[in-house]
């Protein structure tokens, strides 16, 4: 009984965590690369309907997840189930999960806008799903540590 | 005086008196020994204020018919100050300041099925973003800008429904028979997704159209309403939040149980 619930706590820490890991790529990508870069655009003329949709929906559940990851993150904190290696694996599947969401379906299948436009697209495509596949590995092997710990 | 004005002078007076009702209830409410919180009391006036500064603001800027200004305007009325009115608690208020018999009648009423029907979130979210839809997408606003009624009534529906929807999803005035979390925080996570899918068309498709706004100052508009509401609900999904906190760390009661309302709000439920 007691290990089953454990187990619930860990699992609830990977995932609390993995909602901040989301919310805060999606900050990043919104506050450095459209904010300061001014590499993507707020709308670039070639982004079709779905697109539009699509991303006013995943635009709002980032900024819910970011709240609601903080929320939960602090309330598992102060009654003490927190646990702490599943917390960062949580958080890096979180972010690495997104960067890649956003390369691949955004980008590519929705076509809601560019990483950056009048360059060769190639590897910036390559430099942003890259890291959003490593971030996703550095999140596995903390998973593997966690559940072997 | 133009029809704009005079709605606003009217405005002015309502906001003006609903200041003194508020001011009333807490002098009251001292004078039997029941003290209110500082807290309230600044959130509720900074809330009229905020109200007091969308209405007259072409006056303070003298620009008329600007749609980033327009926009500004919007985002004051039925955005920001509906958060610290709500935080204010004016129902709490009213109902410690009524009699036994005053708060079973307006709890009667918050039961009853059209009012529950008005206040519950999903209402509140379609007729807040229904109505924006309409207003930026349709000849509505151009309507607007030449008729004071319309003008009048864009401007009240920016304030009643944005009071409502803020009020609905995280209000923490006592409420029988609020809706559960989740839907309250489903109902956030479509209506910020409709109101940044309307930013965003609104910069695409140049709406509202022949307004006489430069293509630069609609776009400039769309971005503001976009960046803006985000803000709002950002500030809002927190507001919802720490009202669950609340409750989740009690375990029993209401959040306005953990704020120290302990008497009055055992009494009510």
């Amino acid at each position: 009984m007691a290990a089953a619930s454990a187990e619930a706590e860990t699992k609830r820490s990977a995932w609390v965590a993995a909602l901040i890991g989301i919310g805060l790529m999606a900050a990043v990508d919104e506050i450095v690369f459209h904010q300061l870069l001014g590499w993507h655009h707020f709308y670039d003329q070639a982004t079709p309907a779905i697109g539009l949709l699509s991303d006013g929906l995943l635009h709002s559940a980032e900024l819910i997840a970011i709240v609601a990851g903080f929320f939960l993150f602090s309330d598992m904190r102060r009654r003490g189930t927190l646990a702490p290696l599943h917390a960062w694996a949580g958080f890096f599947l979180g972010a690495g999960g997104f960067q890649l969401f956003d390369g691949i379906v955004d980008h590519k299948i929705l076509r809601i806008h560019q990483v950056r436009y009048g360059v060769d697209l190639l590897p910036y495509d390559l430099a942003w799903n890259g890291a959003g596949l490593a971030l996703l590995i550095v999140g596995l092997l903390l998973l593997r540590r966690a559940r072997a710990a | 005086m133009t029809a704009h004005a005079t709605f606003a002078v009217f405005m002015t007076a309502l906001v003006t008196a609903t200041g003194v009702a508020y001011a009333a209830g807490v002098v009251r409410l001292g004078r039997r020994g029941r003290p209110w919180r500082w807290a309230r009391t600044i959130s509720f006036f900074l809330g009229l204020g905020l109200l007091l500064l969308g209405l007259w603001l072409p006056n303070i800027v003298h620009t008329h018919h600007d749609l980033r200004l327009h926009m500004v305007q919007h985002l004051l009325l039925g955005m920001f100050a509906p958060l610290p009115l709500v935080l204010g608690m004016p129902g709490l208020l009213l109902l410690r300041n009524l009699p036994r018999r005053g708060v079973g009648v307006v709890m009667g009423l918050l039961v009853s099925r059209p009012l529950r029907c008005l206040t519950h979130p999903v209402t509140a979210a379609v007729s807040d973003m229904g109505a924006m839809y309409l207003l930026y997408l349709t000849p509505l606003y151009l309507l607007s800008l030449h008729n004071g009624y319309v003008h009048a009534w864009v401007h009240l529906h920016f304030i009643v429904a944005g009071y409502l929807f803020t009020w609905a999803i995280a209000g923490p005035d006592p409420a029988p028979r609020r809706p559960s979390y989740a839907l309250r925080l489903t109902v956030l996570f479509l209506a910020a997704g409709a109101h940044a899918v309307l930013g965003k068309l609104m910069y695409a498709y140049a709406w509202p159209r022949a307004t006489g706004d430069a293509l630069e100052d609609v776009r400039a508009a769309a971005q503001w309403m976009y960046y803006g509401g985000d803000l709002a609900e950002l500030l809002l999904a927190i507001l919802l939040f720490a009202q669950w906190r609340g409750r989740h760390a009690l375990g029993r009661g209401s959040w306005a149980f953990s704020m120290g309302s302990r008497r009055s709000v055992a009494n009510l439920r």
